[in-house]
């Protein structure tokens, strides 16, 4: 499951690309963990341009994303999410919590 | 009832098997010609019903996992993914939004997903003999085809 990172003056790019599911989602969780603690970024946009498929653990992982940004005092924003992962986040009602632009 | 077509998966709860089973649920689906919405909620609600089983009905072991694709008469997609696990006690609290007994890349959203996306959801469950959860979509016939 690869994440490619960006950074610039305390704003992280973080892109993440192919299937998003349970069997992939920890890692993602886990390098995404590592790259906010490195940048303590003021901004993470998380860019889902190159995500073919997700289910409720695209859910988890924004989720948990959402709250690490949180803990760093960092904005966060979603950007170029795909049809069918933006169905998944709709149906949980994420749009209400996170910027999805 | 009249089944014009079906077929049976059988793999053991490994999640590798994950996009397999949504992968073979889609390639099965195709011969009712759905919309790529169709597709991609029928894979998005078969990935959530076989990670539950994965996740939950065998949490120490590799164990057995069932699906069954079947067309049903009026073009009904029928999918059932049954197991041989934990079984869960209280069906209801399972199907909550926000429930889980998973860890942290759970979101306890999966019910709420595949009650979504699938016109019907069935979950039948005996604590100790296993679950089998039953989902059907009925795929609209298009126009000019």
């Amino acid at each position: 499951m690869p994440v490619t990172c960006r950074e610039e003056e305390r704003r992280l790019t973080a892109a993440v690309a192919g299937e998003l599911d349970h069997h992939g989602a920890r890692s993602v969780m886990e390098e995404l963990d590592r790259r906010i603690d490195a940048a303590r970024p003021r901004e993470l946009t998380l860019d889902l341009g190159g995500l073919t498929f997700t289910d409720s653990s695209g859910i988890a992982v924004l989720l948990r994303t959402h709250r690490r940004m949180g803990q760093v005092q960092g904005a966060m924003r979603v950007v170029n999410a795909p049809v069918q992962a933006m169905r998944v986040f709709r149906a949980a009602g994420l749009e209400r919590i996170i910027r999805f632009e | 009832m009249k089944i014009d077509n079906q077929v049976t998966l059988e793999f053991p709860s490994r999640s590798a098997n994950e996009s397999f089973a949504r992968t073979a649920a889609a390639c099965f689906a195709a011969q009712l010609d759905p919309t790529l919405e169709e597709v991609n909620d029928i894979k998005t609600a078969v990935s959530e019903a076989v990670t539950n089983a994965i996740v939950h009905a065998y949490p120490d072991e590799l164990g057995k996992i069932l699906v069954k694709l079947r067309i049903r008469e009026g073009r009904v997609l029928e999918i059932a993914v049954k197991d041989w696990g934990v079984g869960i006690a209280d069906v209801d609290q399972a199907r909550a939004p926000l429930f889980t007994t998973g860890s942290e890349e759970r979101s306890g959203m999966g019910f709420t997903i595949m009650e979504s996306f699938m016109d019907t959801l069935k979950v039948r469950s005996v604590p100790g003999k296993g679950t089998t959860v039953t989902m059907a979509r009925k795929i609209a016939r298009r126009a000019g085809r």
